[in-house]
């Protein structure tokens, strides 16, 4: 059970890749790889969780906190290759109408 | 007593220098248990190794002594690891049995009284996967006419989620009144949620309401797991949904509200996703198994189907609940 997490960070754009299983272990590492990402007016971010195998309630509550500070500056968040149990995850939750979240298109949508 | 030990010890080690024999080791290993038992220092065990020698063979050269004082002076590092070592098992028992003593607190506050109404029959299984549940069900009920049941679930497991549980409980204990509405319900507990947890915890929840003269069955939910309605009569299953935020990320939500007419055989799962997300090793079980399991039990009372429900679920799951685990039917009789 691993997690790797790759941030990329322009001018009022971050980039984050996220692969492998965020669950109550590989939570926290995910979260202080999030709360790296400085803090600033409109900033855009992008998290890229095509590689992401497998996400618990946890894991939410990560990616929740992330939005609430974002989006406490204006900013946006998008998540983008979400799969369908992901999706599914987000749908269930109401946070799909509350977030911009594009699914993985790699399954023909 | 150290006079007691340094001549047993002398005495092993004789029979050992003598004749090197299993038994003679044998001596030496139940003797080290002794030592441990008496919290004796590794470096005093040298010293006392060091002792018996220069006993035996006084006539050994000065190097050789001096090599043992090197080493009595690094085994003290040793000796202060292992104390640290047994220090850390006593606070963690004194961890275990403050964890008891919560979970205990804990079932007690939480207690709530599976309510009796005609012709609704109720079956309750909750199982944490560690100490403390995380998952939480209040009944709220006149008795008479109306049986509302919520199913939630604190994000995260352990001591924080328990603590959380509590606002659900006082929350739900002030509404007092089983007529509620469940879209007002989930708002009323959204708002003092909010108001009090961390930016990344929160609480998804269903409610629903049973009102007996009505023979139905009305239900919302902030972003828990949908309940599954069974149709006697179609004898199929099809997913209760309803629109709704978790508890606990804005403060202004609006719950979809639905209901559903209940006949004679029909019956309503609600669970929490410690039942939808089980993994085995070679991955998730499907929902379909999980409502075939169900289905063949169709038949049985509400109770006996969680109970069936639970067991088989924890036997493909090897015995090793990786959530907290919460299911319950509400399964109209007459």
């Amino acid at each position: 059970m691993n997690i790797q997490v790759v941030l990329k960070e322009e001018e009022n754009f971050v980039k984050g890749f996220i692969s492998g299983e965020i669950d109550a272990f590989t939570a926290p590492i995910l979260r202080e790889k999030l709360a790296t990402v400085q803090p600033k007016e409109g900033l855009q971010a992008e998290l890229d969780m095509s590689d992401v195998s497998y996400m618990d309630s946890t894991g939410l509550g990560v990616i929740v906190a992330f939005f609430k500070n974002i989006n406490a500056d204006n900013g946006h968040v998008k998540l983008t290759g979400l799969s369908p149990r992901l999706k599914r995850l987000f749908d269930i939750t109401g946070l799909g109408e509350i977030m911009h979240i594009e699914t993985d298109d790699k399954g023909g949508n | 007593m150290p006079q007691e030990i340094e001549r047993q010890y002398k005495e092993i080690l004789r029979q050992y220098v003598m004749r090197q024999t299993e038994q003679n080791l044998y001596a030496g290993q139940n003797f080290s248990r002794q030592l441990i038992q008496k919290n004796i220092a590794p470096e005093e065990v040298i010293s006392i190794h060091k002792a018996a020698l220069e006993e035996m063979f006084p006539e050994l050269p000065m190097n050789v002594w001096h090599s043992f004082d090197l080493l009595i002076e690094m085994m003290i590092r040793y000796g202060l690891a292992h104390a640290e070592h047994q220090s850390l098992l006593e606070q963690q028992e004194e961890i275990k049995v403050e964890m008891d003593l919560a979970a205990n607190v804990q079932r007690t506050l939480l207690k709530t009284t599976v309510p009796e109404v005609a012709g609704l029959e109720i079956g309750l299984v909750s199982v944490p996967a560690r100490k403390m549940n995380g998952d939480y069900i209040y009944f709220l009920s006149d008795d008479l006419k109306n049986a509302g049941v919520a199913v939630a679930d604190v994000i995260g497991k352990g001591i924080p989620a328990a603590l959380c549980m509590s606002m659900i409980k006082y929350g739900m204990d002030s509404l007092q009144d089983a007529t509620s509405d469940p879209k007002k319900v989930l708002d009323i507990i959204n708002r003092i949620v909010e108001k009090s947890v961390d930016d990344d915890m929160f609480i998804s929840m269903f409610y629903g309401r049973y009102n007996v003269e009505q023979s139905v069955f009305t239900y919302a939910s902030a972003g828990h797991e949908p309940a599954l309605f069974y149709d006697a009569q179609k004898g199929e299953f099809s997913e209760l949904h309803a629109k709704g935020l978790l508890l606990g990320v804005v403060p202004n939500v609006t719950y979809a509200q639905h209901e559903v007419k209940m006949e004679y055989g029909d019956f309503i799962v609600m669970m929490t996703d410690g039942v939808t997300e089980c993994r085995t090793d070679e991955g998730f079980i499907e929902q379909e198994i999980i409502a075939s399991l169900i289905h063949s039990l169709r038949d049985e009372s509400a109770q006996t189907i969680v109970d069936t429900v639970y067991k088989e679920l924890e036997k493909m799951q090897n015995f090793e609940l990786r959530d907290d685990f919460t299911l319950v039917i509400f399964k109209k009789t007459h």
